[in-house]
């Protein structure tokens, strides 16, 4: 698939928003004031940022308001809704700590758990599609809401150690989803039953292979889903994602555990740059189906 | 509402026969030019005097089949959407643009509707979509829903514009649903099958497969005449083959 800066952005920066936000409805950390209102900022820069960077990636944006009536059959349009009753559940939590020194406990947790389903239907958008069997299984939510969790958790530990913790733990966590996902979604391409004589139905009649393609130029298709390039590195970039993404913040964290600030920040700066490398890897790598058509 | 359908009043579709398909591309043709000048936005090129890029509804794709014992076969493979009756393009449709009819089972994008997410694309197995990237808008085939009642036009006419096209009567056009149409036992008498099945969209459209191939005795017509040269030629051939 063709790994567009505006899907990468809006998944990586989609998710570590909600993910913060998830933990400062939690009271994680339970600050107010002016302190609140750096976190929140952060929060909604990542979030509405990553909203508004996918709406970049439409051809037709006037028409984007209209993707809040299907959520009743389409994951893409419970992914907006669910966004955007998330950020006014949390945007009241946030005004009550940042202006009135009030928390209201139970609608922080209801904030929470949305901001965990906003990321939840985000994964579902990719997990539904049995065209790209990469991404067809359980390990795709599991993984984006690992890190969304696990990036919130060190956007929001910066003052308490616990949270600090946390963070390694959930990082930890985030590292198995990640590595599962590689796994599975490999496994998954060994085993895909589709081929280029499933798609033609001519794998009854012998070994079917493309002599001529039916356009000399490239199009739509080969353009968006027919991206070759990123399977090329997808070793060296799973490794270099990976290094970036847990292991230096792990590290980080570990080291700098009596200067919080200093290794809370080494961490959340190499845990960005590792999402985004992996999140490209997401899109480069997965093969979708009808490349078989065209013998890619 | 994007939700499909539990069932359709009929099931209009395409069969498409890749013995007699002759891969001359005017189905190709004849459906950007029809689809060009009639509904929705036009199929439009990119740079159309320079690098061919541009929106088509229906595609020739070209392949070589070799069977386990034989010589190679060729089929041209046309490919359009298959208006499939578990449709996943449509459910994934977040604006209620993608749809499928109750009536006759199409397919179809409603325009003004469409944000030009590309999410349909890719959920659909086939190709079948493109995004038309000067109008912003997705494009499918419609099954020439503005030509199949449009009573303006001779009765003759009133089959999708690839149909009435062919040349080599490789496409046929009518109810699948119906077990009695020709369609259908068309499909009956010939093994039509469905594409990727494996993917459980259930198409609607089908292929008919390539009739098995004569048994020639082929050996006999390619073995050399001649395998030792004689004469003049045999000295000559040795002349050479010592320099």
């Amino acid at each position: 698939m063709h790994p567009a800066p505006s899907v990468i952005f809006f998944t990586a920066f989609s998710g570590l928003g909600f993910g913060l936000l998830a933990f400062l409805g939690l009271g994680m950390p339970g600050l107010n004031g002016w302190l609140a209102f750096t976190f929140y900022f952060i929060a909604y820069a990542f979030a509405v940022g990553g909203l508004l960077a996918s709406v970049a990636h439409l051809a037709n944006p006037k028409n984007a308001i209209k993707s809040f009536s299907q959520w009743r059959s389409s994951w893409l349009s419970r992914e907006g809704v669910l966004a955007v009753v998330t950020l006014i559940v949390t945007a009241i939590y946030a005004i009550g700590r940042i202006f009135f020194d009030t928390s209201m406990p139970a609608l922080g947790a209801v904030g929470s758990a949305l901001s965990i389903l906003t990321v939840f239907s985000t994964s579902m958008i990719y997990t539904q599609l049995k065209t790209v069997p990469r991404w067809n299984s359980p390990t795709t939510p599991f993984m984006f809401v690992a890190y969304s969790l696990a990036g919130g958790a060190l956007l929001a530990g910066q003052v308490t150690l616990a949270l600090f913790t946390l963070a390694l733990y959930l990082l930890i966590v985030a590292a198995i989803a990640q590595l599962l996902n590689w796994r599975v979604g490999d496994q998954r391409m060994l085993t895909s039953e589709t081929n280029l004589g499933t798609a033609t139905g001519l794998g009854n009649v012998g070994v079917v292979r493309q002599y001529e393609p039916p356009h000399s130029g490239k199009n739509y298709l080969l353009n968006e889903m027919v991206y070759v390039v990123g399977r090329k590195h997808a070793r060296k970039v799973r490794r270099i994602s990976f290094v970036a993404a847990f292991l230096i913040p792990v590290l980080a964290l570990l080291a700098f555990r009596d200067a919080p600030h200093i290794g809370g920040m080494l961490a959340i700066i190499f845990h960005i740059l590792g999402v985004i490398g992996s999140r490209w890897l997401y899109f480069a790598e997965a093969r979708h189906v009808v490349a078989n058509f065209y013998g890619k | 509402m994007t939700t499909l359908p539990s069932q359709t009043d009929t099931k209009l579709g395409l069969v498409i026969d890749l013995d007699t398909c002759v891969g001359c591309h005017a189905c190709v043709v004849s459906c950007k030019g029809w689809n060009t000048q009639n509904y929705g936005a036009p199929l439009s090129d990119k740079d159309a005097y320079g690098t061919p890029e541009g929106t088509f509804l229906n595609r020739v794709h070209s392949y070589e089949v070799q069977p386990d014992q034989g010589p190679a076969q060729t089929v041209h493979f046309p490919k359009s959407c298959l208006h499939c009756e578990d449709a996943p393009c449509v459910t994934v449709c977040p604006t209620g643009a993608s749809y499928k009819r109750t009536e006759d089972g199409i397919v179809l994008v409603n325009e003004d509707d469409c944000m030009g997410c590309g999410l349909c694309a890719w959920a659909c197995p086939y190709g079948a979509r493109e995004l038309d990237l000067m109008a912003g808008v997705m494009k499918k085939c419609t099954l020439c829903v503005d030509r199949i009642y449009n009573e303006n036009l001779p009765e003759e006419d009133r089959v999708p514009a690839c149909v009435r096209t062919c040349p080599s009567g490789a496409r046929h056009f009518g109810d699948l649903g119906d077990p009695n149409s020709d369609v259908s036992k068309l499909v009956a008498e010939r093994g039509g099958m469905d594409l990727m099945p494996e993917l459980g969209t259930k198409p609607v459209n089908k292929y008919l497969p390539p009739r098995p191939k004569d048994t020639l005795d082929c050996g006999v017509a390619l073995n050399p005449v001649a395998e030792e040269a004689k004469g003049f030629l045999g000295w000559l051939d040795n002349a050479l083959e010592k320099m």
